[in-house]
């Protein structure tokens, strides 16, 4: 081989900035298999929707066999069960629908849509701090701290603990990241820091079976629907997966719509314009900048056949959901930034039954700190372009997005 | 010349719907998409513009939905001459006319059939007279049992237990009200998935404290005095008191209206080719009317090339598209109809939805999931070949399930799959009753050839 696999390239932090050319690249094979022992990847629209919806394919790590294990994502031995996303119906079913008995429909439609005013009243503040400056970092000032203070108050957890559990959410993000699987250790520290975090929660979970307020964590642990209680570690591999995918995502979004915006002033105009826009602008960002760029966590259970290519019982399969999302063969014109877009049926949020439990809240979130943000900011100007990037090659996203401004309205 | 005929039909020819509901709309939308400038005219015999139905036996009945604002979303202007309240009674092919009940004519140079079906009311006409005797079918029906419901009936009779009635048998044990099903056959929703899944449905109704009547028809309604309904007899000699009957007993498709036109429409339905072209009565096709919806019945590859008749909204909406496409272009633009059919359902709060044609199937695997949790995934096999699936509270998998129809891929399905039970192992008979015993009907009507290639591989477009 004379250069990088084009796996090694997507990973390779050198590329962050700019996947997209080697996505393209990746489409040409679409079912890409470039080391004996390396995962079958997959980057083309149909077969990445299809796959989500074959019941062939598993979330579970134990159907990993030998031949596709990977050491170092071995099974979680230390503590906490695994979350709902690396499970398999039934189990899955059981601890998703538990969890969403208190965040969405039927139980609770209109729980992320009455939040509206708070988070608006969110978002404002964090605005209303930039007042004297006239240069920002979108992500540390906005960004980040916006979605954790709404996850924060969803679940229950003390916004002031933020430093504390921070410091155990970058570990297990980075654990999630293939590009930085480079030894056992970083795994090791990933689910170390997952256990600690969820015993961090587990003193929250206790004083809420006592004392149950109008929160997440509360319901999570009084729950007592027709599929009976979740046990305790189950509702801590529960709150921790909301606990980081409620944010660790968003902030992305949000970032990766102000670096879009920034870059295509038309519609930064039109937004302005009108905040109902917001709506559209959000759904286009999900298909051409998606926060979640792969899936790397997917093993089929038997042989299955993708275009002609076998893949034998107990494989890894990346799905790599940005490249599919610029899959000329589904969307015309991919690699434009159209919000007038009608045909937008992304797969910004992964589909079947592992589909962001997280969207509604989501796109509510970035819907209004877009709208709001350019609303706000006079004259807003990239300080420099591309920003630098988080390593992460899946929770893809600008690790500082500095702006400056002429004043806020 | 023929290019220049379709390029004077696109500019300034006279285009007609008859039937103002949702295949009616969405093909004149698609019309005025496609560039169609010439002038349209939506024939429609109820009052109202196009209206959405599927709430109708559901929100609409919890008082969730208003049974008159259930309109369907616009997707653009159709810029139409809107005939409301006056049905279509007759159909002059040669002058390419359409008569109207008020004694009107309508010329024109394209046609389209979307008349739909109607509910089939109660055979005796005394007794369907009776007040509190109601069909549901219509927003004015769904506005008159939601009023009735909301009154506090002392028990209401559901007659039929296809979709429709276990949706009203839902929504009254959901408003607390006692409600007794009767049904012909041996389980509820036997006609459309088969007695297996059928049987699952009667412990939902059992559950759900609905007193089930099985194997049983209604022999007669009995009025009071004045001429309000009391009681129902029953063929086993039973007698069930109620106050509210609701005659769920499938439907009739409207094609009365186009009897001695020369078409070839008749119980069925009006059939067509898979480009919704309208064959007359000697089975030659014609060049200028078109069909869609409920009442249209054509041959699909997938399935053996029988004439599909499907009652599903999604088909409604997919075969006016094509319809109208096809109608302003030119033979070797047009495209076929070949959806796979779908639809969905929601009683006893379980969301279920099938794809293909289950009462082709003959057996039936449990592939996922398990009939005792009611939460399942159930694939039919006909010869050899997956034919459909449904599901209970697992709609996402389906789509999987779709592919597998759309390949025709091998019956039984022997490759294992997340949340496979013992009990989904081996292929048991599906179970559907003898089609000379008439129910309340599938949604689904079959005739035609018998399937022969199985090579078929879909490639889905945008």
């Amino acid at each position: 081989m004379t250069h990088a696999s084009l796996l090694r390239q997507i990973t390779d932090y050198a590329n962050r900035a700019n996947p997209y050319p080697l996505y393209e690249e990746l489409r040409k094979t679409p079912v890409l298999h470039e080391e004996e022992d390396g995962p079958y990847v997959i980057s083309s629209y149909w077969d990445i929707e299809s796959l989500l919806h074959d019941p062939r394919i598993s979330s579970d790590q134990s159907n990993v066999t030998a031949a596709g294990e990977d050491e170092l994502s071995g099974p979680e031995a230390t503590g906490l069960p695994p979350s709902f996303i690396r499970l398999d119906p039934p189990e899955h079913d059981r601890l998703r629908r538990m969890a969403n008995s208190s965040f969405g429909p039927p139980h609770r439609p209109r729980r992320i849509d009455s939040m509206r005013g708070e988070l608006a009243e969110i978002v404002t503040g964090l605005i209303d701090d930039f007042a004297d400056a006239r240069q920002i970092d979108v992500v540390d000032r906005f960004a980040y701290p916006f979605p954790v203070t709404v996850i924060c108050r969803l679940l229950g957890v003390p916004r002031e603990d933020e430093p504390r559990f921070r410091a155990l959410v970058d570990p297990i993000v980075a654990g999630l990241d293939p590009g930085s699987r480079t030894s056992a250790e970083s795994m090791k520290t990933a689910q170390e820091a997952r256990l600690q975090l969820g015993m961090y929660l587990n003193g929250l979970v206790e004083q809420r079976a006592k004392d149950p307020r109008e929160d997440m964590l509360s319901d999570l642990v009084n729950s007592n629907g027709p599929d009976g209680a979740m046990t305790t570690m189950e509702v801590l591999s529960t709150a921790v997966l909301l606990l980081i995918a409620g944010h660790e995502t968003t902030v992305n979004l949000i970032t990766n719509g102000m670096l879009t915006l920034l870059r295509h002033p038309r519609y930064l105009q039109r937004l302005r314009d009108d905040p109902g826009l917001s709506v559209k602008i959000v759904e286009e960002l999900l298909r051409y900048e998606p926060p979640v760029q792969l899936l790397p966590q997917r093993t089929c259970i038997t042989d299955i056949e993708v275009r002609g290519v076998t893949i034998p019982k107990g494989s890894r399969i990346w799905l790599v959901l940005a490249a599919g999302n610029r899959d000329p063969e589904r969307f015309h014109d991919p690699d434009r930034f159209d919000p007038d877009r009608e045909d937008i049926q992304h797969l910004g949020f992964g589909s079947g039954i592992h589909s962001c439990f997280g969207a509604p809240l989501a796109r509510l979130e970035a819907q209004l700190a877009l709208a709001e943000l350019v609303r706000r900011l006079d004259n807003p100007r990239l300080v420099e372009d591309p920003p630098p990037y988080r390593p992460n090659a899946v929770l893809r996203g600008p690790r500082h997005l500095n702006i400056t401004f002429d004043g806020l309205r | 010349m023929v290019t220049d005929y379709l390029d004077w039909l696109r500019r300034e020819g006279r285009i007609v719907i008859v039937g103002a509901s949702l295949a009616g709309l969405r093909a004149a939308e698609t019309l005025r998409a496609e560039g169609f400038a010439g002038s349209l005219t939506m024939i429609g015999d109820e009052p109202n513009e196009p209206y959405d139905r599927p709430p109708l036996s559901k929100a609409v009945l919890l008082g969730k939905a208003d049974a008159l604002h259930t309109e369907l979303p616009r997707r653009r202007e159709v810029d139409a001459k809107w005939r409301l309240g006056v049905p279509a009674t007759g159909l002059d092919m040669t002058e390419k006319r359409v008569r109207l009940a008020d004694g009107d004519q309508v010329e024109y140079d394209r046609l389209l059939i979307a008349t739909g079906v109607r509910a089939r009311p109660w055979p005796k006409e005394s007794e369907a007279q009776l007040d509190g005797v109601i069909l549901l079918r219509t927003g004015g029906d769904a506005a008159a049992l939601y009023r009735r419901l909301k009154a506090g009936p002392r028990r209401v009779l559901v007659i039929g237990a296809g979709f429709a009635g276990s949706e009203v048998a839902s929504a009254c044990r959901e408003m607390g009200l006692a409600v007794t099903v009767a049904e012909r056959a041996g389980a509820p929703l036997v006609g459309a998935l088969g007695g297996v899944i059928g049987s699952v449905s009667a412990e939902l109704y059992r559950e759900n404290g609905v007193d089930l009547r099985t194997g049983v028809m209604v022999t007669g309604l009995e009025g009071d005095s004045v001429g309000r309904v009391k009681a129902a007899h029953l063929s086993d000699g039973s007698a069930v008191e109620t106050d509210l009957v609701v005659v769920s007993l499938g439907s009739v498709r409207n094609t009365e209206w186009l009897s001695g036109s020369g078409l070839g429409a008749g119980p069925r339905g009006i059939a067509c080719d898979a480009g919704c072209r309208a064959f007359d009565f000697r089975g030659i096709v014609t060049d200028d009317i078109f069909v869609a919806g409920d009442v249209a019945r054509s041959p699909h590859a997938l399935f053996g090339y029988q004439f599909l008749s499907l009652e599903h909204w999604g088909n409604a909406v997919a075969q006016a598209e094509i319809a109208a496409h096809n109608m302003i272009s030119s033979s070797s633009d047009r495209r076929p109809h070949l959806w796979v059919p779908a639809f969905w359902s929601s009683q006893f709060r379980v969301n279920i939805k099938s794809v293909g044609v289950p009462p082709m199937g003959e057996q039936i695997m449990i592939t996922q999931g398990s009939l005792a949790e009611r939460r399942f995934v159930g694939v039919y096999g006909y010869q050899g070949r997956v034919i459909a699936a449904v599901s209970f509270d697992n709609t996402r998998w389906l789509e999987f399930y779709q592919r597998q129809i759309e390949v025709g891929a091998p019956f039984p399905v022997e490759y294992p799959t997340v949340d496979r039970r013992p009990e989904g192992r081996r292929p048991v008979p599906a179970d559907f009753p003898d089609p000379s015993l008439p129910t309340h009907g599938p949604t689904v009507t079959l005739s035609g050839y018998s399937p022969t290639d199985r090579q078929l591989v879909f490639v889905p477009a945008h």
